[in-house]
């Protein structure tokens, strides 16, 4: 159910914002299960660089996905803040590495703005929706997005 | 409840009632008089009429019903089955099926099978068939009671425009129970309150036939009434609350003369006289010779001996009444069964797999604290370990099921195939108590399917050839399922000519299949079968062909984990074999490195493991090695090679070789780094939240709680392209498990 | 007091059936999937009223009505028979071994409920 911003219920929205490859994204709250810190994971083979492999999450075997190197931003540096948010969509649960989180966001309805014309195809399509929180830009991901390119990475 | 999930209900029954209708009919074929038998048939049928009507699925209840009909001429003796009807039978058993499954589908079902079965089922019905009909018709009609019977012509007109105009009538009822009333269950009162929520109802209790004190039995009907109904309701209304007790009382009603116009009120009161089995009677012959006062004085009709009728001699009732309290639960009928939704067992296995992996878990973590040798520990810890897997076993075999509904549908799949090639062909079936996992069995269903189609439209000869060949003329598909070392062993196999290896070979070097210069054994040749492409026919018949091959046979058993051969000998005729694993949730299987990674693979896979000497390899052409094995040359498939591995995630280049088969040759030694154990481990999903990956088929998570990737080796094969002999090499790819 | 009743049918389908558009009525729903199970939990469900199949496995409705109204259970609760078969002699039969009164498969849920109704007097 691919949710454009004007989808999304009424008033009052919390989203969980991080930091991937520099850049500030969010995604909403109720679309995250948890947040684990990092550990290493088995690889996979033959899956392309921002598949890091699979971890076991209470018996559920689900792939972590490299989000600053998904959206082309590069592999994500090793660091101690390094966290793996787990997010679930239609049943599917996957793991995003991100650099760091930083804060719970709470917005109106009106204050998520339609991703602007800009840039590459890709991105634009990776992204549901921006918020602007003192004059930065926090962009809202979009998991079927994720979750589109991870089937088709291995056809 | 909702409507949905009753209608969901409906289906799933009507699959067990499809099942024991088509065991029934094979029983039927053994002993064709076995009233049992012809019952179970008959109730089949009949139970899933009554469910379809329920849901207005009236193109099912109306076939049901024609089958039914017949099934009950059957029943009563009246027809005898023979070959041509029984045939039929089962003809119109697959019919049923299809408009079940057309009915919970909502497809479209082509009518011509069904009009052309209908019709030959009425051939049996003879003359009365549209009595039958008519009969049937009445259902509806009947639901409404009696007032489509008895109101005759005239009269109607009064008492109908009475009701419309809502003048008020006042009716006089005469009501005096007999006996049987009260032992039927009737209760007067409670006639008394319907008639009074028809108007203002007046009782009177007439005791005068009650008895002296000392001969009362209380279960005598002593009392008669006569009421007074004002009502605006007509006469049939009333009648319709003695519905049920007509027989059991005297009753009459009658229009009181205070009401009624005079001339009328006689003509009225003829014609209480309800008159349930009247539907077959004309009622105007009834209505004038009945005398006017015999029928208020008593209006006694005898409905227990009602209208003589051709179907008066339906079976007596079988019951014993006696026999419930008499015999002990556990000694009769089927063993009792729970049904439980098929998500909670899958929770549980899913949780007993997670108490297995904890199992080994706790195990390894007290291995590592390299503890003094507690005694008591380790008896425990080993004791906790079978526990574990008893628990396992138990919940596994929740999920197993009898093979026999899956083989039950082959025997329709022999019946088409057979009427489709114009052979003759019967299905012989074995061990169809064999039990097998749930989902192996549904995902079994169409691999078999094709399977057994291809033993009748390939395997069998016509029954010309056949008898000039000094064969029966019915070819004999024979399907068996047996449990042998731990994994399920299905077998089609067929008496028929056997494979035509020079047309196979030919045929696969005519598709470039195969290089001209390849010489190939027999196994060789009939494994070519299994190739993407392949198809055997010289012509592609409508029934096997549809350009679906073998190949997706052997991916669809793969998948399953299982694997598929051939044999065959000229003449003599062809057997697939099928072996599964018992379930697909665990797996024995060894752990070893591939690399700096930890893997599984699976234990039946591995004929031998090797530590070979340098000497024993050697390299063939620029990169390619093979390892010397008693003297055969085995070619090595390098599993770090196959999954592509990175250098800095490999140490060594020799480690150990697992010799495994094939299906497309015979032996090929896998490389890997070490084995370090041997283990049953708890398969899980890739694909539930990823998606498959070549060469790997599933993963499991290890004692440290780390997920292991488990290897399928005929994929890591498929993936070496760079092995020289591998004459199907540039044909398979890894694109077919997808399919 | 709620109103009990005891369907005993073989099958599920129109048990269920029958459980919604009874116990939606009101009444107390007791089932059993032959006439055997009907007969035998009869003394434990002591129901108001039972409603019949024909047509079952091991003891049919006939059975059952026998064994109500004369076996060991003995009892004058009014018994409906449910048939898809709407003969008048399967009528007859059925008013002869003791059936209190009976109702054509495919039912309506008003009829259904207003024939328990005034069988049992019972009033939702």
């Amino acid at each position: 159910m691919p949710e454009t911003a004007e989808a999304l219920a009424d008033t009052q929205f919390e989203f969980i914002t991080f930091s991937a490859g520099g850049q500030n994204y969010c995604l909403e709250i109720t679309q995250i299960r948890e947040i684990r810190r990092w550990t290493p994971v088995t690889a996979l083979p033959h899956t392309p660089t921002d598949v890091l492999g699979v971890m076991n999450l209470r018996g559920a075997v689900i792939p972590i996905f490299d989000l600053s190197a998904r959206f082309g931003l590069g592999k994500t540096p090793a660091n101690e803040r390094n966290v793996v948010i787990v997010a679930a969509v239609e049943g599917t649960t996957i793991g995003l590495l991100v650099e760091s989180v930083s804060e719970i966001l709470s917005v109106e309805k009106s204050a998520i703005q339609e991703t602007p014309d800009i840039k590459s195809e890709a991105t634009r399509h990776s992204i549901r929706g921006m918020i602007s929180v003192d004059e930065t830009m926090v962009r809202v991901v979009n998991l079927d997005a994720v979750l589109e390119h991870s089937a088709g990475v291995a056809q | 409840m909702s409507m949905n999930s009753i209608r969901d209900t409906f289906f799933e029954e009507c699959e067990e009632l499809l099942e024991a209708l088509v065991e029934g009919l094979s029983q039927m074929e053994e002993a064709s008089d076995d009233m049992e038998v012809i019952n179970a048939v008959f109730r089949s049928v009949h139970s899933i009429k009554g469910g379809a009507g329920a849901f207005a699925l009236d193109r099912l209840v109306n076939f049901a019903h024609t089958f039914e009909t017949v099934m009950d001429k059957v029943r009563d003796r009246e027809l005898a089955v023979d070959e041509k009807l029984m045939a039929l039978f089962h003809r119109s058993g697959d019919q049923l099926s299809d408009l079940v499954a057309s009915a919970r589908d909502g497809t479209d079902l082509d009518p011509s099978a069904e009009t052309a079965i209908v019709k030959e089922l009425e051939s049996y019905l003879g003359s009365d068939a549209a009595a039958e009909e008519f009969s049937f018709d009445a259902v509806t009609l009947d639901f409404d009671g009696p007032a489509a019977i008895e109101i005759p012509d005239i009269d109607i007109s009064d008492v109908g425009e009475a009701a419309d105009t809502e003048t008020e009538y006042c009716f006089e009822i005469q009501f005096k129970p007999e006996r049987t009333l009260y032992e039927n269950g009737h209760e007067p009162l409670l006639l008394f309150d319907a008639l009074a929520e028809l108007g203002e109802l007046k009782v009177e209790a007439d005791l005068s036939n009650l008895p002296s004190f000392d001969s009362f039995d209380p279960n005598d009907a002593v009392i008669a009434w006569s009421m007074s109904l004002k009502t605006t309701e007509s006469e049939t209304t009333i009648q319709e609350v003695f519905e049920f007790v007509d027989g059991l009382c005297d009753l009459s009603i009658s229009l009181s003369s205070e009401t009624s116009p005079a001339p009328k009120a006689e003509e009225v009161a003829e014609e209480p006289e309800p008159e349930p089995a009247s539907s077959e009677e004309p009622p105007k012959a009834e209505e004038v010779p009945s005398p006017p006062s015999a029928d208020v004085a008593s209006v006694a009709p005898a409905p227990a001996a009602p209208v003589p009728s051709p179907k008066e001699e339906t079976p007596a009732p079988t019951a014993a009444p006696n026999m419930a309290a008499a015999a002990p639960k556990e000694a009769r009928g089927p063993k009792p069964t729970l049904r439980v939704d098929l998500d909670r067992v899958d929770r549980l296995i899913n949780t007993v797999g997670e108490l297995i992996i904890n199992q080994a878990m706790i195990s390894q973590r007290i291995e590592e604290l390299d503890l003094p040798t507690v005694a008591h520990l380790t008896n425990e810890l080993e004791a906790y370990k079978l526990l574990a897997r008893d628990i396992q076993e138990g919940v596994m075999a929740i999920r197993a099921q009898p093979v026999k509904p899956l083989f039950q549908r082959m025997s329709r799949i022999v019946r088409e195939a057979s009427d489709a090639t114009h052979k003759k062909a019967k299905l012989v079936t074995v061990g169809d108590s064999t039990e097998v996992d749930k989902t192996v069995i549904e995902r079994l269903a169409d691999p078999l399917t094709h399977m057994i189609r291809n033993a009748v439209d390939h395997g069998l000869e016509t029954a010309e050839i056949r008898e000039a060949a000094g064969k029966d003329a019915v070819g004999t598909i024979r399907l068996s399922a047996a449990h042998r070392s731990g994994s399920v062993f299905i077998e089609i196999s067929d008496d028929g000519a056997g494979l035509n290896r020079d047309r196979i070979l030919a045929k696969a070097i005519e598709k470039n299949l195969v290089s001209p210069e390849v010489e190939l054994s027999e196994p060789e040749i009939d494994n070519l079968l299994f190739l993407p492409g392949f198809s055997t026919a010289g012509q592609v018949s409508n029934l096997s062909g549809r350009g679906v091959g073998m190949d997706v046979v052997k991916n669809a058993v793969q998948a399953l984990g299982g694997r598929v051969s051939i044999t065959s000998t000229p003449g003599k005729g062809t057997t697939f074999t099928i072996v599964l694993p018992l379930t697909l949730a665990v797996m024995d299987g060894f752990v070893i490195s591939v690399g700096n990674q930890t893997m599984v693979i699976p234990i039946s896979s591995i004929l031998e493991t090797i530590r070979p000497n340098a000497k024993d390899i050697h390299v063939v052409g620029t990169d390619s090695q093979v390892v010397s094995v008693r003297g055969a040359y085995v070619p090595i498939v390098d599993v770090a090679d196959s999954l592509g591995l990175t250098e800095e995630e490999r140490k060594e280049r020799n480690g150990i070789l697992l010799l495994v088969a094939t299906e497309s040759q015979d032996l090929t030694a896998l490389r890997v780094s070490a084995i370090h154990d041997q283990r049953q481990v708890v398969i899980k999903s890739l694909e539930s939240n990823y998606t498959a990956i070549p060469g790997v088929s599933a993963a499991t998570i290890l004692g440290d709680g780390k997920i292991a990737l488990i290897l399928d080796p005929e994929e890591l094969i498929k993936l070496a392209h760079s092995n020289p002999l591998d004459p199907f090499g540039q044909n398979t790819n890894m694109e077919l498990r997808h399919a | 007091m709620t109103t009990k009743v005891l369907a005993i049918d073989d099958s599920r389908t129109i048990r269920n059936l029958l459980r919604v558009s009874l116990e939606s009525a009101g009444f107390e729903f007791h089932s059993a999937c032959d006439g055997q199970e009907g007969v035998e939990v009869f003394p434990d469900v002591d129901p108001d009223v039972v409603i019949t199949d024909i047509n079952m496995p091991k003891m049919d409705g006939f059975g059952v009505i026998d064994n109500l109204r004369s076996g060991p259970n003995r009892t004058n609760v009014p018994i409906l028979v449910l048939t898809t078969e709407s003969s008048d002699d399967l009528k007859a039969r059925a008013r002869t071994a003791g059936a209190t009164g009976w109702i054509v498969k495919p039912f309506d849920d008003t009829s259904l409920v207003s024939v328990l109704r005034r069988l049992t007097g019972h009033v939702s």
